[in-house]
């Protein structure tokens, strides 16, 4: 990465320095490192909230950039957690069987050892079989390259189908739906192998690390949610800043034109599509060991939508858009649906927040969408002063994914 | 003469309506050439065959000097082998830059990981800037092509196509929305252009044929119905009776 990269684009050195500087105050308001005003459940919050940001910059990257509305890439981030949660739950339960064997006569076979933390894990689901999806849960290693390698692969073959037959816009976030739903009616069946709506529990144990305090271990895991974010803004941001970035948002706008250019327009959006679920699956890991559970309905398809309302609320097509759009929302829905937000009484009738804050953010997406398109990271062209073209509503392509006039600059 | 582009027979109908009927047509590696036609004569979709965006039901079109058949490439790999294309309405990136579009169009290799570690060299930028003189652009390089009048951007896309150094380039409709200078402009664009590659250029406007000074193919109802000079197919009464007496 060059200076004069930098240099081109100063919002990427101001996410950074923000970045730096919230991690430093978490760190210092922290139970664990700090004075405690913070506290662990809230430090946990705050790191899966910047895995959330990590997967909108991905999100932004297919959807704001390249003008695949892929309402799917929860099923890539929900991946990654299943594989390093295999890898948790197999490490964690390894070290309580070898506990209470110890004690043991015999000194316990390897086999004994491996059927009694498979009783342990799949007693849930009525078996104490390892299933084959589990032949490397005792590899850290091995998860951690499924963390990309399984996402990506799913990505690297649904993509291919889909952009191989030309499906775009609206039919391709069907299929992006069906291929979520898919995966989470898998996972929810016992025989899966991954524990069906049992899912994997217990991940907030890191193996190996039993003396060290959650409040600790929270800590490191902001830690590395916030070097992934800024790694991957930084990545993303190097991307679309040259000539690649061009070409995708080309695709976006007119990719006729792209194809006539003499661009493989699916090749591009196959890397594209692949390279954001990558993205997607390591937030995904980082962020469940921080929730400490993961199951089947966290890739439901209604958690893409989501995704999709985040970047929206935030502004599509710039990257801190997609990032403020994720950690505005998510924290203020952990708010709302908390219960500790006080009911509004209006004497016929009391607005409960936890059930009517979903109502709260369909209105508020749907506003947005109207009104102003370029979402919350549009108040930043109020300072930077950065105009929209007059084009008497006309849109900056034909493609139903092109930029509407209202989110581009002059 | 050695042919660059040997179309034969091709016929394409669109739900029973036949857009294309048995037509023929070749052009030499260094030509300009005129197609003409009323409206709805199948001449944009006649582009729309060669350059891969439509398939026809039936017929052949091979290319350059191994007659490989275009039918079988996608609309990327045509445009690689070396066919560039000018919408009838200008389409340029609008969301971007004017150099932006010509540097996205230069001709280089077009596959995602080379292009994902391209940096520009000044040798790219020299080239940019020529081109954006050359069409008179020149001020105009850090502008949103969205921002270009209706004439710059047809300028701005004959640009794009010179960018890419194509062997053929297929121009549909070039002087629409130009003023009288502009046209000149784009006729001597045009005719440069020709010297070392094919050229072929659908217009409507008569004057503008004229003054191209080259050969016309007479398009009507999806099939050449004359072909020659300008003054001899004018001559032509088919055409007379078709086109011209309208
Ligand atoms: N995709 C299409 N579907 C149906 N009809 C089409 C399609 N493309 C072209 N046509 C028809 O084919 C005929 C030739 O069109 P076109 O090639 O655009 O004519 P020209 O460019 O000579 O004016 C027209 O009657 C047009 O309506
Ligand atoms: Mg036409």
């Amino acid at each position: 990465m060059e200076r004069t990269f930098l240099i081109k684009n100063p919002s990427v050195m101001v996410f950074i320095a923000l970045l730096a500087l919230f991690t430093v105050a978490v760190t210092f308001l922290s139970e664990g490192l700090g004075t405690g005003f913070i506290s662990t459940a809230m430090v946990k919050t705050l790191g899966m909230t910047l895995c959330f940001c990590l997967i909108a910059i991905a999100m932004d990257l297919v959807w704001g950039y390249c003008g695949i509305l892929s309402l799917g890439h929860f099923a890539f981030f929900g991946l990654g957690g299943y594989m390093i949660g295999m890898w948790l739950m197999y490490a964690r339960t390894e070290d309580i069987v070898a506990a209470s064997l110890a004690n043991a006569e015999l000194p316990p076979t390897e086999q004994e050892v491996v059927d009694a933390i498979g009783t342990q894990i799949f007693g849930v689901v009525g078996s104490s079989e390892f299933p084959w999806v589990w032949a490397f849960a005792d590899s850290l290693l091995i998860q951690l390259i499924l963390v990309v390698a399984v996402p990506g692969l799913l990505a690297l073959i649904f993509g291919w189908l889909a952009f191989r037959s030309r499906v775009t816009g609206v039919y391709l976030s069907i299929l992006t739906q069906a291929m979520t739903l898919a995966l989470s009616l898998y996972l929810f069946q016992n025989d899966s192998g991954l524990r069906g709506n049992n899912g994997l529990s217990g991940l907030q144990n890191i193996p190996g690390m039993a003396d060290t305090p959650q409040s600790t271990l929270s800590v490191w895991f902001f830690w590395a949610s916030a070097v992934a974010l800024a790694g991957g803004y930084l990545f993303a941001a190097w991307v679309v800043s040259g000539k690649f970035g061009s070409v995708i948002r080309g695709i976006r706008d007119d990719e006729a034109r792209v194809r006539f250019l003499g661009y493989p327009v699916e090749g591009y959006k196959l890397f594209v599509f692949t390279l954001t679920a990558v993205m997607a699956g390591i937030a995904g890991a980082l962020y469940y060991p921080q929730a400490g559970i993961i199951n089947p309905a966290e890739v439901a398809p209604i958690a893409s939508i989501y995704l999709a309302v985040w970047v929206a609320i935030g502004g599509r097509g710039r990257l801190y858009g997609a990032v403020i759009g994720a950690a505005f929302v998510s924290l203020l829905s952990t708010w709302f649906t908390g219960g500790r937000v006080p009911d509004v009484n209006l004497g016929f009738y009391t607005i409960e927040w936890v059930s009517w804050w979903q109502v709260a953010l369909g209105v508020s997406f749907v506003l947005v969408t109207l009104f102003a398109p370029k979402g919350i990271g549009g108040l930043v062209d109020l300072f930077i002063n950065r105009k929209t073209p007059d084009r008497h509503g006309e849109d900056l392509g034909p493609d139903k994914g092109s930029l509407r006039e209202k989110e581009a600059d002059a | 003469m050695s042919t660059l582009l040997e179309v034969s027979g091709i016929s394409v109908s669109f739900d029973g309506f036949k857009a294309i009927n048995n037509l023929s047509f070749s052009i030499g590696p260094a030509e300009l050439r005129a197609i003409i036609g009323p409206n709805g004569a199948g001449k944009t979709t006649f582009m729309d065959i060669v350059t891969g965006k439509t398939r026809p039901d039936e017929g052949q079109v091979l290319w350059g000097e191994k007659s490989q058949s275009l039918l079988r490439l996608s609309e990327s790999q045509i445009a690689q082998t070396g066919v560039g294309r000018k919408f009838q309405r200008p389409t340029v990136f609008e969301d971007q830059s004017v150099e932006d579009n010509l540097l996205l169009a230069l001709k280089k290799n077009r596959s995602p990981l080379s292009v994902l570690g391209f940096r520009k060299s000044s040798a790219d930028g020299d080239a940019i800037a020529a081109l954006a003189d050359e069409i008179g652009l020149g001020d105009q390089r850090p502008r949103k092509a969205g921002e270009l009048s209706h004439g710059q951007k047809q300028w701005l896309e004959i640009g794009m196509l010179l960018a890419q150094d194509p062997q053929l380039l297929l121009v549909d409709e070039p002087a629409a929305g130009m003023t009288l200078a502009e046209r000149e402009h784009t006729t001597a664009l045009l005719k440069q252009a020709a010297k070392t590659r094919a050229v072929v250029v659908v217009e409507h406007d008569m004057e503008f044929v004229r003054r191209l000074e080259c050969k016309v193919t007479v398009l009507h109802e999806g099939s050449v119905l004359a072909e020659g000079s300008l003054d001899h197919v004018t001559q032509n009464q088919e055409v007379i009776d078709v086109y011209l007496g309208r």
